[in-house]
């Protein structure tokens, strides 16, 4: 998943927010290196966030994870100063958010940064319009207009028909889709999730992710997603950034984490993750050893390269270099010793492949009663890499084994 | 040990404003004289079976129960045959002037309060001292003020029914959860629109049961101050009291009892109403 970096949305640079009254005594502490606990005896500041410095891509997903307490919700209400931070800058679109009056702050919170809460806090007094439409007329739009846009941001999650309802009498699921299409009638850059589906029973949840998935292939917002669960994060997030106490301890990829932990806290934070549903196909194939391709190819050679690999199959590519079937050791001698010089009709065309965002969990099942390696294939039919069942299994134990360390 | 000049003190301010000040509120209180008649002659022009119609329709339409309109159709119409009904309207006359006032300062107060640390501190301890101190006490100073008369007992009604305003709606502003707060400033409301939109809205039902008690307490304020020569169905019990006369007394208590759970019943409909 190594994608070419795209411009940041939002950069936070050194951001520290320390509560209390000696907050500015507490920060030289701080930076100078003493912990949470004791600065809180000593000052009696607590320290919310600490010095944590990072990025969010355009279109990105950046979830921030880490247990109760380390400052999840802190850093995110920093971002549109819910809570002023005490020390560190926050660029949104290179606009230094820290410094802005209030009337600006006001405004950028009105352009570019929509909010979903984990209580859904919707407006009990308002109907799910007139909640969806609460940005829009603080916006000072007339009525008609954000009536309309509001009722296609509560189509877009699903809502339809609920327009009148109350949101007492929707169920959890529906509030958070309120929740979702008041920030999204805004039509903002960025979206804040604080734990926005923490609140939901797990079923629920799950479709909840499913559907911000299928929502964000289509809008390409920003957003910084809040979550306490790891699954969740691996699950949404392009990018982790995991916090402990208030500092950062690790950013990457769902796979850096899992497979490259910064240090024993995130192993062991990681540790019970079902790694099936991470890894992907793209994540356990290899490299296919040899391909024939049926315009150049007859089956000596091919017989010739399997021998030559120890391989008892090949797959075979048309001249667009897309796969078009596969081709037995077996089949490949006796059609040598019967004398063909052409494929065509020894060539098996009926074979499975998949797509290389496979997750490793379904790929269990399809290997199981497959008599060919398992070919994984862009979505333009070119031959990414093949997956042997030997190599899944041990693409599967290694991840695992580096987990469990 | 000198005794610490408490009363002493009240009473040097008392008579510095009086001295100083007296002339306006004077003034004043001739003014409003002349309204608090003008809104009496307006209500009493109405035939008293017109009135009492027009109560009993207003009552159901706002409150939509069949019971209440007919208990005010009932309870006014027994006023009437008891011969009470110039001091009930006198009553209700005093008591709407009462309260709107102590409405329109106390609400404000209360929101002001609920939004600024710093007012609010001030006004709880205040709050504290208004509502312990016994109700006769706020008659004294209205006297050489506003003379005696209706004026001056509306003055001690404001003073006295006011607490509740202001606290309820305080407390109501208060209640409102923190996450909605929050999430309206994520929005880019700003302090109006956050007031307006959500604050007073979700606030509604408590600040409607701190009108109620307002309402109560100005009632029974007017009635107290017919010690001062408010008149009115106080005026009656007052004089009934003098005259040892029994039964004339029980009668105006009722017609305040009627003209109580009346308002109480519309009022408490406002506080309980929700979505
Ligand atoms: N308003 C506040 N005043 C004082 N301390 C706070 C405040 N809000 C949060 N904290 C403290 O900051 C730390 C981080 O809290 P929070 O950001 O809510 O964590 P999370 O969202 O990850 O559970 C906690 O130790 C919490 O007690
Ligand atoms: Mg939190």
């Amino acid at each position: 998943m190594s994608e070419t970096p795209r411009e940041p949305k939002i950069r936070v640079e050194h951001l520290t927010k320390i509560f209390g009254s000696k907050s500015q005594e507490a920060l030289k502490l701080l930076q100078s290196g003493v912990g949470k606990d004791e600065i809180l005896e000593k000052t009696g500041c607590g320290v919310g966030v600490a010095d944590a410095s990072f990025t969010v891509a355009s279109g990105e997903i950046v979830v921030v994870m880490g247990l109760s307490g380390s400052g999840k919700s802190t850093l995110v209400r920093c971002i549109n100063r819910l809570i002023e931070p005490t020390a560190g800058k926050i660029l949104i679109d290179n606009q230094d958010i820290t410094t802005l009056g209030m009337e600006e702050l006001r405004q950028v919170r009105l352009s570019k940064l929509g909010m979903v809460f984990q209580n859904f806090a919707l407006f009990p007094h308002r109907t799910v319009c007139q909640n969806a439409e609460y940005g829009l007329e603080i916006q000072g739009m007339d009525p008609a207009k954000r009536r309309e846009k509001a009722i296609i941001a509560l189509e877009q999650v699903g809502l339809k028909g609920w327009e009148e309802y109350y949101p007492v009498n929707l169920s959890g699921g529906m509030q958070q889709r309120v929740g979702l299409a008041r920030a999204l009638a805004l039509d903002p850059d960025i979206l804040l999730m604080d734990e926005a589906f923490s609140a939901l029973d797990p079923l629920i949840r799950g479709d909840m992710q499913d559907e911000l998935i299928n929502l964000q292939s289509k809008m390409q917002k920003t957003i910084l997603f809040i979550s306490h669960d790891l699954d969740e994060a691996l699950k949404l997030g392009d990018r982790i950034v995991l916090m402990k106490d208030g500092a950062i301890v690790q950013i990457g990829t769902a796979e850096q984490i899992l497979t490259q932990p910064a240090n024993e806290y995130v192993s062991r934070f990681v540790e019970n993750v079902d790694i099936t549903k991470v890894l992907t196909a793209e994540s356990v194939m290899i490299k296919p050893k040899a391909v024939v391709f049926l315009s150049a190819h007859g089956p000596k050679s091919a017989l010739r390269f399997m021998q030559k690999q120890g391989l008892s199959q090949i797959f075979v590519h048309d001249e667009h270099h897309k796969v078009i079937g596969y081709v037995t050791a077996d089949t490949a001698s006796e059609a040598t010793q019967r004398g063909e010089t052409e494929l065509h009709h020894i060539m098996q065309t009926d074979f499975v492949s998949v797509p290389p965002d496979t997750p490793a969990a379904d790929l269990i099942p399809i290997m199981a009663n497959l008599s060919h390696p398992l070919p994984v294939v862009s979505s333009e039919g070119k031959l990414l890499g093949v997956i042997i069942r030997g190599s899944l299994l041990a693409a599967l134990a290694e991840r695992g084994r580096t987990n469990n360390a | 040990m000198p005794r610490i000049p408490i009363g002493a003190t009240i009473e040097a301010i008392i008579d510095f404003l009086v001295t100083h000040f007296s002339f306006l509120t004077i003034a004043f209180t001739r003014i409003m004289e002349n309204v608090i008649r003008v809104m009496e002659n307006g209500l009493l022009f109405l035939p008293p079976w017109l009135f009492i119609i027009a109560a009993a329709g207003l009552t159901f339409w706002l409150t939509k129960k069949r019971g209440i309109a007919i208990f005010t159709l009932l309870g006014l119409a027994l006023i009437w045959n008891m011969g009470l009904w110039v001091p009930t309207i006198s009553t209700i006359t005093l008591v709407l002037i009462a309260t709107l006032t102590a409405l329109s300062i106390g609400i404000p107060i209360g929101i002001l309060a609920a939004l600024n640390t710093g007012v609010n501190r001030v006004v709880q301890p205040v709050l504290d001292v208004m509502q312990t101190m016994p109700a006769f006490v706020y008659l004294i100073p209205a006297i050489p003020f506003f003379g005696l008369g209706k004026v001056a007992a509306i003055f001690a009604t404001v003073i006295f029914s006011m607490p509740p305003a202001i606290r309820l709606t305080c407390l109501g502003i208060k209640q409102v959860p923190r996450e909605l707060v929050e999430c309206a400033d994520a929005f880019g409301s700003n302090k109006w629109q956050k007031l307006f939109k959500l604050q007073l809205p979700l606030a509604t039902p408590t600040i409607m049961a701190g009108v109620n008690q307002t309402v109560m307490l100005g009632l029974s304020m007017v009635v107290i101050a017919a010690m001062i020569g408010a008149r009115g169905l106080g005026g009656e019990v007052w004089r009934a009291i003098q005259r040892l006369q029994m039964g004339s007394g029980f009668e105006a208590g009722l017609g305040i009892v009627i003209v109580a759970i009346i308002l109480d019943r519309v009022l408490q409909h406002y506080g309980t109403k929700k979505r």
